[in-house]
């Protein structure tokens, strides 16, 4: 693959020059499309009638377009016994998501603004003990919190999964508020208590008006998290208050009448759609958190 | 008391979520691991037994089967991600005029679940329908392709959505890297002469290792910790050709109600990423307090 960068070097024909930067864009375009095959098979699926996906290509268009698939999945696809499609699932998700994002982006920016700036004896292993948490398999919580959630009165409640999701985000919202505030100078905060403002003050009229950059980061991370948490989901819920990617895996695994593909694929997209929505809006922000989270902060 | 308030605010904000941290994480560790040595089946007991759970694991082929899936997974994916993914860096770093577009098609699946991700891949590989009628329909009658339903290949399928999935993600982390070397030593080696191929072999390459070792940490978490993937694409079949240990871990303590096996198997995968993960961070950390 190296070879193909070879138009940045001198010395070299103008013919072979522009046939390799062709070469660069064709290769470039050829990996777009492995990208964009699944999502392409996804929605073109999901506009065809049974009959066409049975008699048809994978990657044929549809004939005739049909909206039947999507409005099977939004409110009549069978979830095991229960066939009122994706909708209660998607207000689930989004009753378990809004709230445990907020929650825990606030306390992520107050615990990040102490560690970073109110730095006493044990902050600091405090911050990697809060760290470590974010990289344990989830596995190994999932036994413990059923009891606790059973003992709570909050077993399959959507309040269990916010308050599991709020718990297990916390390493994570702290860091990214951390890393942000650290490069804060230090002074900013001194001269404001020389000046006799507190702890809150400080936080609220200087270090919060500076955030916006770092809560989008943080707010998207935590809630393409949530949304597309599986695990907890599954082990936490019950009929009725399930995520919507329980939900999904259900309609796509019921085995009640005939295997409908196109309702499958519907309801796939309808569950990823959020996510890829804040992501193609807000792209840059995403990656940002990607790449906070994988620790190079 | 309003004195001692304004001092200690700052612990008092702090110590609500490191309490929870400290339970909840640690606590909850000690729980599993406490569990593991037991004889627990439907419900939890508390009397030690000593590691009668491990040995039953390490007897169990279906265990045996979960870690062969987690050598063969683990090591492909990232291998294949991390080749894709500086492959595809490489080749956008080229001053490509449509960059931005194209990293963006790159990246997507990233924001997606990996059940919508599964389900997706199920369909695309069903033998009936998908990839393999679709070819015999052009003409290839013979042609096969029912890795999904074939018990010695079902586990290639899943490095197969997940390198879809997350060689993206490499590509920007190797992206970010490349940018992030040293113009001035690149036009140096450019005026003298040296072969572009050799200036990316000693010069961008070696300077990015630090960026190879974040790559490769993540997709060793992002596997050793894969679960909702195998679920939605073969949920863990045919048979248990599929399982790793998460969903091992997720069927014993679910589904088998042998809640000493899952709590075992959770030990085992969390030493497993703490192997990884510990090391580094810690490196991390240091560096950063330097």
């Amino acid at each position: 693959m190296t070879d193909l960068s070879m138009p940045r070097t001198r010395a070299q024909g103008t013919a072979g020059k522009t046939a390799l930067r062709w070469l660069l864009y064709v290769l470039l375009g050829l990996f777009a499309l492995y990208y964009l095959m699944p999502l392409f098979v996804m929605v073109t699926t999901s506009l065809k009638s049974l009959e066409e996906i049975r008699t048809g290509s994978l990657i044929a268009l549809p004939r005739d377009v049909t909206l039947e698939a999507w409005k099977t999945a939004w409110s009549g696809a069978c979830t095991g016994i229960q066939c009122e499609g994706l909708r209660p699932y998607f207000w689930n998700s989004v009753l378990i998501a809004v709230p445990a994002v907020i929650l825990s982006t606030l306390l992520g920016a107050l615990n990040g603004y102490v560690v970073a700036q109110w730095r006493f004896r044990g902050a600091n292993i405090i911050f990697s003990l809060m760290l470590f948490g974010c990289f344990i398999p989830f596995q190994v919580v999932l036994l413990p919190m059923a009891r606790l959630l059973g003992l709570m009165g909050l077993a399959g409640t959507i309040p269990g999964l916010i308050f599991v999701h709020v718990i297990y985000g916390l390493g994570f919202t702290t860091l990214f508020f951390r890393n942000y505030y650290v490069t804060i100078p230090a002074e900013l905060t001194k001269a404001a208590r020389v000046d006799g403002a507190g702890f809150f003050r400080i936080f609220w009229s200087i270090f919060l008006p500076l955030s916006l950059p770092i809560i989008v980061v943080t707010v998207i991370w935590q809630f393409t998290q949530i949304w597309n948490d599986f695990l907890f989901g599954v082990s936490f819920s019950q009929a009725g208050t399930q995520p919507v990617t329980v939900a999904l895996n259900n309609i796509v695994n019921s085995t009640t009448g005939v295997k409908e593909y196109n309702v499958d694929m519907a309801a796939a997209i309808i569950a990823g759609l959020p996510t890829l929505l804040v992501y193609v809006v807000a792209g840059k922000y995403f990656i940002r958190g990607l790449t906070a989270g994988s620790v190079k902060g | 008391m309003s004195e001692w308030l304004e001092n200690h605010l700052p612990k008092v904000v702090l110590a609500p979520s490191f309490i929870a941290v400290l339970i909840f994480v640690y606590g909850f560790i000690g729980w599993t691991a406490w569990v593991s040595l037991t004889r627990s089946k439907l419900l939890p007991k508390y009397e030690i037994k000593g590691f009668v759970q491990y040995e039953r694991l390490f007897d169990s082929p279906r265990w045996d089967t979960a870690i062969n899936n987690l050598y063969i997974f683990g090591a492909l994916f990232i291998v294949i991600a991390m080749v894709l993914g500086l492959a595809l860096a490489i080749l956008l770093d080229q001053k490509i005029r449509v960059e931005g577009f194209i990293r963006t098609i790159y990246l997507y699946p990233m924001a997606l679940s990996m059940i919508v991700t599964g389900t997706a891949w199920k369909w695309i590989l069903n033998p009936g329908l998908g990839i393999e009628s679709t070819v015999r329909g052009w003409g290839f009658e013979n042609f096969t392709f029912d890795w999904l339903v074939n018990p010695d290949f079902a586990i290639y399928t899943i490095v197969m959505a997940a390198v879809w999935q997350s060689s993206g993600f490499v590509m920007a982390l190797f992206l970010a890297g490349l940018r992030s070397v040293d113009g001035e030593i690149i036009k140096a080696a450019q005026v003298d002469g040296i072969p572009t191929w050799r200036i990316y072999t000693a010069i961008i390459i070696p300077s990015m290792a630090p960026i190879f070792l974040s790559a490769f940490i993540v997709l060793a978490h992002l596997a050793i910790k894969s679960f909702d993937l195998v679920i939605a694409l073969t949920g863990g079949g045919p048979g248990y050709a599929t399982d790793l240990p998460a969903t091992y871990m997720y069927a014993m303590a679910f589904s088998r109600g042998d809640i000493g096996q899952a709590a075992a198997s959770a030990m085992i995968m969390m030493l497993v990423v703490f192997a990884i993960v510990v090391p580094y961070l810690y490196s991390e950390l240091r560096a950063k307090n330097d």
